[in-house]
């Protein structure tokens, strides 16, 4: 089967690359483009480990088809440091012990920075909800919304 | 070890005790840390799985002809490329496996025996292609009955899963098959006569589902065999050395043979503790000669590895109306999935572990039932039985208008109780988490309408083993650690905070590395809530042999004998003479070539001594009796940890361990249909917490140090699983005024109740 040319923004930076009509975002920018920051831990959107944003909306990278990136924007966990300064969320969960086995915590952090885009005073009850969609099964999520809060206490205080 | 402790003690600790970074921190948040699937290899195939479609079927014939001729595909294995094993029991963490029922779970042999059982592997130049050639691969099976619980399968007439097995422990040794592996008994003193002197006696039977550890990182791995058949093994695992092990005898390979690298690890439980992908990918890459890559989907994790078993269980507890427990008695029936090894031996051990009794049994069943086998769970066994015996704790607490901590309290264990299950325990915090429970401001806070609160305790063992790791000091004065237990939530961590502690060097200079199968001596994996205990004791070992070696060469340097020099905040300090005299460890390393060489040392050995924790929960629920939804409102997680080298992540395993339990008890559960195949393989399903389910968990850590840990750790991964399943039950309970005796409560459990009684 042909595949599909590509041209899409990953991180800031322009990447073509040809892939399979069926083939998901997810497995594009892991097989193709060798991004494994996103992580597959369900391919049915349950668990939100993929979670990367495009076009400034939160996706889970696995519902995506790669095909759908074109002319899109896309940003992944490998993007949210700049240089070596980390993002505050990547700093806090470090500081709070947030992560225990870190397989969710690119998708957690990916969509915790999306709401404080959004929301810059989000309440405990908003952080739940809006990370209702990330799985984590080592936290009990205690610290994660924790480090979410304090950021965005900083953040205001700043 | 015992002087060294009360130094440890004793002394201010400067690291441990304290909440710095982890060394792997910033690789975990930039997504930068290598997971089971984040490894490929140029010339890699894909390998997939042909998995049974039936829950009990006879193999007629596996043709695999037409598969082979497509192009693309490399290799494809079957029963016929492992050897076949008789019967031998190997222990494994805290469960015993068989050799072979394993060569048969990786690959089903005479019986396939729970849908989702392995038939064949393909490895092929991509997924579509192996794909393709799993669907020409022609199977002819002759369906049998099937038997999915354990009331029916330990019937006479039940379809036999084994027809050689026959019943362990049982006397007289039964002359038939059944579908009972073994009987297992426990227990102190006279039951009956206990029974006779209670005033009160309150028996109930309990029902509990199959769970997942539902880890969010489905089994991968990455093997490579050459054509001089030599293994590089890549893999998410929580034991290297162990699935080394397996794979080696399954594969007819030496150990030396198969290099295992442990990749990080996105959660186990217990549940990666075991081999499933990993023989596939080393035979497909062994035949192919080119490296294979394997990942399981989610579906596959939950019909393919290994759960917790599903249970019925009876409980008898008699009283006095004073409190005084008189006898405990219980019977545990316990799924073991398709071949024998439920973890029912651990669950009547600690079944009544928490107390201190005169009189008490617990007897327990290991079931085969056409479900997959089952693996660890946090605790394996433990939350069941205890599930039950705290739920007729509270139930008798509530009968005679006793407080439930008060009754506990009156009958807890403490050191020098004799357990259940043989020994006499050491010190243990049972006391201790109960009190501190009594006097937290949750227990006493007051409740809204429709809401209860509920309490219960654990006990759970800890285990030792078989560990190594070494220790090396640089040129310039910094530290390595290689160690052999995968950091599963934070282990490297605390290993170099003990280090960074011995060596009064900052943590910073010390970089803890996961050694590879070549690198250390065998290391049992991590589990057990052994890791910070067994792996610890090494790094402090090995550290203080470092210790010994720096002061002689300091020795050297200064041309005095050893007993002149003491190691004091990083520095060689002269003892006697006019001046004081110092030289750091940098300084020393920096001369180590002039000395004697570089510097290293390593401890190897057996660790014994683990310490049991116990924990004691507080749960506030919310019952809607309109919809039978329980909400979780407040929650208390209260555990001796011996000593919390690193708090920030044995409060993470409290919180973690809690939510889990939370899940058991509320919504997670295997749901089969009467064909036997598994009808919710995802998470929209098989609902785990998420985020908007529970609330912050309190955790208060209490520290009754273990003696036989240098800093007094007893491990604390598992434990706080076992209290939240009857912490919850019991506050459901109470706010509803009927006795709950099924997990999980799933509204329409609870709504089923709620209306019929």
């Amino acid at each position: 089967m042909p595949k599909t040319h590509i041209s899409t923004q990953i991180n800031g930076d322009s990447y073509e690359f040809l892939c399979n009509t069926q083939q998901t975002l997810l497995d594009v920018l892991r097989q193709e483009l060798d991004l494994k920051g996103s992580k597959e831990g369900c391919a049915t959107g349950d668990c939100g480990a993929c979670s990367v944003m495009m076009d400034d909306r939160l996706v889970c990278a696995c519902l995506v088809l790669g095909a759908e990136a074109d002319g899109k924007k896309i940003e992944t966990v490998e993007g949210l440091s700049s240089g070596s300064s980390l993002d505050p969320l990547q700093q806090k969960f470090i500081d709070l012990a947030a992560l225990q086995c870190g397989i969710c915590t690119p998708g957690v952090l990916v969509a915790a920075r999306a709401l404080l885009e959004k929301n810059k005073s989000p309440s405990e009850e908003e952080v739940r909800f809006w990370l209702a969609g990330n799985l984590c099964r080592c936290t009990g999520y205690d610290k994660i919304v924790r480090a979410v809060l304090e950021v965005a206490a900083e953040a205001r205080n700043a | 070890m015992n002087d060294m402790t009360q130094t440890n003690l004793e002394r201010a600790l400067k690291i441990v005790g304290s909440r710095p970074a982890r060394p792997d921190g910033v690789d975990k948040v930039t997504g930068r840390a290598l997971f089971g699937a984040d490894k490929s290899l140029p010339n890699m195939l894909v390998g997939r799985v042909l998995r049974s479609p039936y829950a009990h079927a006879k193999i007629i014939s596996i043709d695999t002809s037409k598969a082979e001729k497509l192009e693309g595909v490399k290799a494809i294995i079957t029963s016929a490329d492992f050897e076949d094993f008789p019967s031998e029991f190997v222990p494994n963490g805290e469960m015993v496996v068989n050799m072979k029922d394993i060569t048969r779970n990786v690959m089903a042999r005479e019986k396939v025996l729970y849908v989702g059982h392995t038939l064949a592997a393909v490895a092929a130049t991509d997924e579509d292609v192996a794909e393709k050639a799993l669907a020409l691969i022609d199977v002819k099976y002759d369906v049998l009955p099937h038997v999915l619980e354990v009331e029916d399968a330990e019937k006479s007439d039940a379809p036999l899963l084994h027809d050689d097995m026959i019943t362990i422990g049982v006397e007289p040794m039964p002359t038939s098959a059944s579908n009972v592996a073994k009987r297992v008994e426990f227990g102190l003193g006279d039951v009956e006569k206990g029974f006779s002197e209670a005033d009160l006696i309150v028996e109930r039977e309990f029902t509990t589902q199959q769970v997942h550890q539902g880890y969010i990182e489905p089994h991968a791995c990455l093997a490579s065999v050459s054509e001089d058949g030599q293994a590089e093994l890549w893999c998410t695992t929580q034991g290297p050395f162990v699935v080394r092990n397996f794979c080696s005898k399954l594969l007819g390979f030496n150990a030396a043979q198969i290099r295992v690298t442990a990749s990080e690890i996105g959660g186990g439980f217990g549940g990666k503790t075991v081999v499933y992908l990993e023989p596939l990918a080393l035979a497909l890459s062994r035949k192919s000669c080119r490296p294979v890559k394997m990942e399981m989907n989610r579906a596959e994790v939950f019909t393919s590895s290994g759960p917790t078993s599903g249970a019925k269980i009876w409980v008898k507890i008699g009283v006095k109306n004073n409190g005084k427990i008189t006898a405990g008695d219980c019977v545990l029936k316990y799924q073991a999935g398709a071949f024998q090894g439920a973890p029912v031996g651990p669950g009547a051990m600690c079944a009544f572990a928490p107390y201190d009794l005169k009189n008490v049994r617990a007897v327990g069943f290991d079931i085969v039932v056409n479900r997959p086998k089952v693996a660890a769970y946090r605790a394996p066994g433990g939350p069941i039985s205890e599930y039950g015996v705290e739920s007729v704790i509270d139930e008798i607490a509530m009968k005679i208008g006793m407080d439930p901590i008060d009754l506990r309290l009156k009958n807890a264990a403490k050191e020098g109780t004799v357990a259940p299950y043989g020994p006499k325990l050491g010190p243990i915090g049972m006391i201790e988490t109960l009190e501190a429970a009594k006097s937290h401001p949750h227990y006493s806070a007051p409740l809204g309408a429709n809401q209860a609160r509920g309490v219960a305790s654990g006990f759970w063992f800890n285990i030792g083993g078989e560990t190594s790791s070494s220790i090396t000091i640089n040129e310039d004065g910094t530290v390595g650690l290689t160690l052999g237990t995968p950091d599963i939530g934070g282990s490297r961590a605390s290993m170099a905070m003990m280090a960074s502690e011995e060596l009064g060097v900052p943590m910073e200079l010390i970089k803890p590395i996961i050694g590879d199968t070549n690198s250390l001596g065998f290391n049992f994996l991590t589990g057990g809530s052994r890791a910070t205990f067994s792996t610890g004791t090494t790094v402090v070992e090995s550290t203080r042999e470092a210790i010994e070696e720096l002061k002689k060469r300091a020795a050297l340097l200064w041309e005095v004998s050893l007993d002149q020099v003491e190691w004091v905040d990083g520095h060689a300090r002269l003892i006697s003479g006019n001046e004081p005299k110092t030289m750091s460890l940098a300084q020393i390393a920096k001369q180590a070539g002039k000395t004697g060489g570089p510097i290293m040392a390593n401890c190897s050995m057996n660790v014994t001594g683990a310490g049991p924790s116990l924990g004691t929960h507080i749960v506030d629920v919310e019952v809607d009796e309109e919809t039978g939804q329980v909400s979780i409102v407040r929650y208390t997680a209260i555990q001796d940890a011996g000593k919390a080298i690193h708090p920030a992540y044995v409060e993470g395993q409290m919180q973690g361990g809690a939510v889990q339990g939370i899940g058991w008890a509320l919504n997670e559960e295997y749901i089969y249909n009467d064909k036997g195949e598994l009808e919710n393989t995802g998470f929209l399903d098989y609902r785990i917490p998420v985020c908007s389910d529970v609330p912050m968990i309190d955790t208060v850590i209490v520290e009754v140090p273990n003696p036989n840990h240098p800093y007094g750790v007893r491990g604390v991964g598992e434990t706080p699983i076992i209290p939240p399943l009857a912490a919850i039950s019991n506050a459901v309970s109470r706010a509803t005024n009927k006795r709950f005796d099924e997990l999980p409560l799933s509204p329409p459990k609870v709504l089923a109740k709620l209306m019929h009684g």
